[in-house]
């Protein structure tokens, strides 16, 4: 198991690499440099000498990279072109409102989407149908303007929960969940929906098998089957889909950060696009790529644990 | 070379239909009302924004503030916005903006996408792994946000962030792509075409291609619905056009300012994502349906595997054409012979067609019936009946079914579930796919053991040490900490008769349960059979075409053909004396059975379907004797007094359903006489 953890580390750190390359690459690209940004209306040749100096501009791109690399690998991503702060200490401040987003919303859209799947494969006829048309209607409602739905109907008509905002956990706990709730609510629909409509199918491919047949067969009841033998087997499609719909969440965050008001690495991140805050938006899309790979660790992690074959067969 | 590709043309399906293919897809999607509607709707979205100018009533830009805020309807059908502008026509003109984003992506999308997966799946090898290598990693880049870089580094440039968003979409569907085409390069056409001298490319496009094309078009309506999405949100963040210029989700962000006031601006402009990125959706959905072989059989729901059962009198088995004409005898005498398992005019439907016909089957304790006959011939379906589990969509007649005692034909599902187990019990053919492959042997036992007799932990432990020592299985400890998949077949079957004896049985039921294993394994699994039965009087119902291991182990033979019974007698009977020509043929094509170097003999012909059968012998277009009146005179399976036994009446009984039964000696015996062990020797000679 513990080999296993450190092959698929080993394996995900190129990623991690190319992704930031990349993303750095990008990101030199910007027609008139980071400079110019921060300099803003200031045409002064002088201060843009000494910005370009400050900002190690004048070194090649392979070089800069380099530096910033290495920086990061100590727990340095550079400063935010305009308030000068580290970008570890923006993205630490912000990072825990994001992350309790997706791990909520993951697991909400993962009992839900699991429960939904499974009564739909159990009773079928118009449940079946119901459950692959909601699933269907999920995947296409745009999660920004699902939260605006929410807002209009909870907040703004029934008054209900807050419709923006965020309250932290240590100054009122049933505000920080209050305001959480529409948020993750409109972000877990979508995942809902795929992982619903997944586990039907691969719950029903479960119901086809020999074994399920012999056991049927030999007496055991319906409900144990169908609870134990077929979820198990339906276990490793269902886990891959929840990886998925994990790693599709952070996309999500994004629009529903902006829609609620809420001070996450989403908000951060569009702001950092429209002011050009190149800095900023590298360390949130390194970050974002960590828990892309970090929810891949999990995946594999769960099939070890569900499938007794995945470790012989590697 | 021409001449060779003229030789291969016809076994190419997709080269020369290729093209007719393409359109049957599109037809069947169109059929379908689901596919229909998704296809009406993309077209008038695309049509809308296309003819945006000419069919728009009013200029995208166009305000008056007059009509500020106007609701549906009137002047302005979809409703105006804050500044009186008509939401109907910047819906159309910003379609535009939208579609052109979607339809960009989806082209970098399937060009990235269908390339990277024909030249990694055709070409294999260090290609392959490289590029699969590239897919991981562009998979791994989380998707939004890269876009975000892409608009701050070329200034909210739409077109950059989907060009970007397809290429890294693409990654998934390269491996989809390569998992279809190295699918198709091993097929043994595309092999024929690339022995012929045919390039590398050529044989993509003319046998590949349009076999991948499914999946791609799949995946691409997949992609342009989260493509749509994603460029909504977008433009709801104020990325990516610049207001006024209307886009989807700027109209979104327009119709949030008044969320308060005028809720019902969010309806026009959220419906119109909705609604297109269901197309989208649905699209892709219906074509995978339509595209894909689905076997009939899949159950829709665990509902549907619950068997309907119809419950028939002998009247009603008169009434079907195929019934016995006369001479079948319900003597009262049968009802008195103790019997485990009794079946009585069994008919197997399947949307009206009987695919198994007037079977009767009575097993008396320790009895071991062997079920005979070619695949097909309902051996198995009756085997499954017997247990009430017939494969979905099919019903399941009879006039009785009793299993120990209790009617089958009355019980509750959930009561016939307990008879199972208990009463009777099942052992699959396939040992290891018949055990769940996600639990130890250990668990699978408890849960049996724990089913039939409660008990604590401890209890429950002792019983499955038991149940393993009763199927001579060695090493308990290492057996019960395996999962199926490292168990040998022998010892999974040993683990699937264990199971099926936790309940205490008095019937087993077997289905093949020797076919998927070894020769010196059949024989230990048939020597195990044999010993629980003469231990513990436990009845044994075999499905087998394996004459040796009729002989091995049963009393008695049931030979069925094309659903029907044809002969039934004892053993011995038999081997001795077939009187159906299919049994005869049948012992004669038995590989086991054959002498050194005889050439063995195969019957011609095939078993006829189920909808061609008729009353009348279903054999006669394969049998040797057949004579004028086997096609047309209905044929009855008729009593005749056994040569050997000659009784009547008993569990025993010899029945022929055949007009011109033959009278003579078995092809398989021995030229020799009569020996003191006969059985012995036709298993001997049957091995």
């Amino acid at each position: 198991m513990h080999l296993l953890v450190l092959r698929r580390i080993a394996w995900s750190l190129p990623s991690l690499g190319i992704v930031s390359a990349l993303t750095f690459v990008l990101a030199s690209l910007t027609p008139g440099d980071a400079a110019r940004v921060v300099l803003g209306t200031n045409t002064d040749p002088a201060a843009y000498d000494r910005v370009r100096d400050q900002l190690g501009l004048d070194q090649p791109l392979w070089s800069q990279y380099g530096d910033w690399l290495v920086g990061a690998f100590q727990g340095d991503l550079g400063q935010s072109l305009f308030t000068g702060e580290p970008v570890l200490d923006i993205i630490g401040a912000r990072l825990g409102v994001t992350l309790t987003l997706i791990l909520s919303a993951t697991v909400l859209a993962a009992l839900v989407g699991v429960t939904l799947g499974l009564v739909g494969a159990v009773r079928g006829g118009i449940a079946g149908r119901v459950t692959d048309g909601l699933a269907m209607l999920g995947m296409a409602v745009p999660t920004f303007w699902l939260g605006l739905l929410l807002i209009l109907l909870f907040a703004t008509r029934l008054g209900w929960f807050p419709a923006t905002g965020f309250v932290p956990f240590a100054v009122d706990p049933a505000g920080w969940v209050r305001s959480f709730t529409l948020p993750v609510l409109a972000l877990s629909v979508g995942g809902i929906a795929t992982i619903a409509k997944q586990t039907r199918g691969a719950v029903l491919d479960a119901m086809a098998t020999e074994h399920v047949r012999a056991l049927r067969a030999n007496g055991v009841p319906d409900r144990r089957i169908v609870l134990t033998h077929c979820l198990k087997n339906a276990a490793v499609p269902v886990t891959t889909v929840v990886g998925l719909v994990m790693i599709g969440l952070l996309g999500g965050t994004i629009l529903v950060e902006q829609v609620f008001a809420l001070p996450g690495l989403g908000q951060l991140a569009v702001s950092a696009t429209l002011s050009h805050d190149l800095p900023v938006l590298v360390g949130v899309v390194t970050v974002y790529t960590l828990v892309v790979l970090g929810s891949n660790l999990l995946t594999d992690l769960g099939y070890a644990w569900l499938s007794p074959r995945v470790e012989v067969s590697r | 070379m021409t001449e060779q590709l003229a030789s291969i043309a016809p076994l190419a399906p997709s080269a020369a239909a290729a093209a007719p293919r393409r359109r049957r897809l599109w037809a069947r999607v169109l059929r379908r009302p689901a596919g229909a509607l998704a296809l009406l709707w993309i077209a008038l979205v695309v049509g809308g924004a296309v003819l945006a100018d000419v069919v728009a009533p009013y200029g995208p830009l166009d305000q008056d503030l007059s009509s500020s805020f106007a609701g549906p309807g009137g002047a302005h059908l979809l409703g105006a916005d804050q500044l009186g502008r008509d939401v109907l026509s910047r819906i159309l003109h910003g379609g535009q903006v939208s579609l052109l984003a979607v339809a960009q992506a989806v082209t970098v999308f399937v060009v990235v996408g269908t390339l990277t997966g024909l030249v990694a799946g055709y070409r294999g090898g260090r290609t392959d792994r490289v590029l699969m290598w590239l897919c991981d990693v562009a998979l791994a880049i989380p998707l939004v946000v890269t876009l975000l870089v892409v608009l701050a580094v070329f200034s909210r440039n739409e077109t950059a962030a989907m060009l970007t968003f397809g290429f890294l979409a693409s990654a998934g569907l390269g491996r989809v792509v390569r998992a279809a085409a190295m699918t198709v390069r091993s097929d043994d056409y595309v092999l024929a075409a690339e022995v012929a001298g045919l390039r590398a490319h050529q044989v993509v496009a003319r046998h590949v291609l349009p076999r991948v094309l499914p999946p791609v078009l799949v995946q691409a309506s997949l992609l342009a619905c989260s493509a749509l999405l994603v460029e909504s949100g977008i433009n709801y963040l104020g990325l990516g056009v610049q207001p006024p210029t209307p886009s989807w989700g700027g109209l979104v962000t327009d119709a949030s300012a008044a969320i308060a006031s005028h809720p019902w601006l969010l309806v026009p402009s959220g419906g119109v994502i909705v609604l297109t990125a269901l197309a989208f959706g649905v699209l892709g959905d219906v074509v995978r349906d339509v595209s894909a072989d689905r076997s009939d059989t899949a159950p829709t729901s665990w509902r549907q595997l619950r068997t309907r059962v119809r419950r028939t009198t002998p009247a009603d088995a008169k009434a079907h054409a195929t019934a016995d004409v006369a001479g079948k005898e319900t003597d009262a005498a049968d009802a008195k012979i103790d019997a485990v398992l009794e079946l009585r005019g069994l008919r197997v439907l399947h949307e009206g067609t009987a695919l198994v016909d007037d079977v009767d089957l009575r097993v008396a304790p320790g009895e071991v019936v062997g079920l005979v006959g070619e695949s097909g011939c309902g051996k198995t379906l009756t085997l499954s009946a017997l247990l009430r589990l017939l494969p979905p969509g099919l019903v399941l007649e009879a006039e009785r079914l009793e299993i120990d005692g209790a009617d089958a034909l009355d019980l509750t599902e959930r009561r016939m579930a307990a008879l199972r187990g208990s009463a009777v019990a099942f052992v699959p053919q396939e040992p290891v796919a018949g055990l769940d492959p996600s639990f130890t042997v250990r668990a699978q036992l408890r849960e049996v053991v724990r089913l039939r007799d409660g008990g604590n932990r401890a209890a429950t432990d002792v019983r499955v040490r038991e149940l393993l020592e009763q199927v001579q299985l060695p090493d308990a400890d290492r057996v019960l900490a395996s999962y199926p998949h490292e168990l040998s077949g022998g010892m999974a079957q040993r683990v699937a008769i264990a199971r099926a004896l936790a309940g205490r049985p008095r019937v087993l039921l077997a289905d093949e349960p020797t076919t998927a294993l070894d020769v010196t394994v059949q024989a230990e699994i048939l020597a195990l059979l044999r010993d629980l039965r003469e231990r513990t009087g436990l009845a044994i119902v075999i499905v087998t075409h394996d004459w040796g291991v009729v002989a091995e182990l049963c009393d008695r033979a049931v030979v069925m053909y094309a659903g029907r019974v044809v002969e039934e007698g004892t053993v011995l009977d038999l081997f001795d004396h077939p009187a159906h020509p299919y049994t005869r043929a049948l012992m004669a094509a038995n590989p086991t059975g054959a002498a050194f170097r005889e050439r063995l003999r195969s019957i011609p012909g095939q078993v006829p379907s189920p909808r061609e059968r008729s009353s009348a012998c279903a054999f006669a277009d394969r049998c040797e004797r057949r004579e004028s009146d086997c096609t047309s005179t209905p044929v009855a399976l008729v009593l005749t007094a056994g040569p050997t036994t000659g009784s009547t009446g008993a569990v025993g009984d010899r029945r022929v359903r055949c007009l011109h039964p033959v009278t003579g000696a078995s092809p398989t015996k021995p030229a020799t006489g009569p020996s003191t062990d006969q059985k012995g020797e036709y298993a001997d000679a049957a091995r």
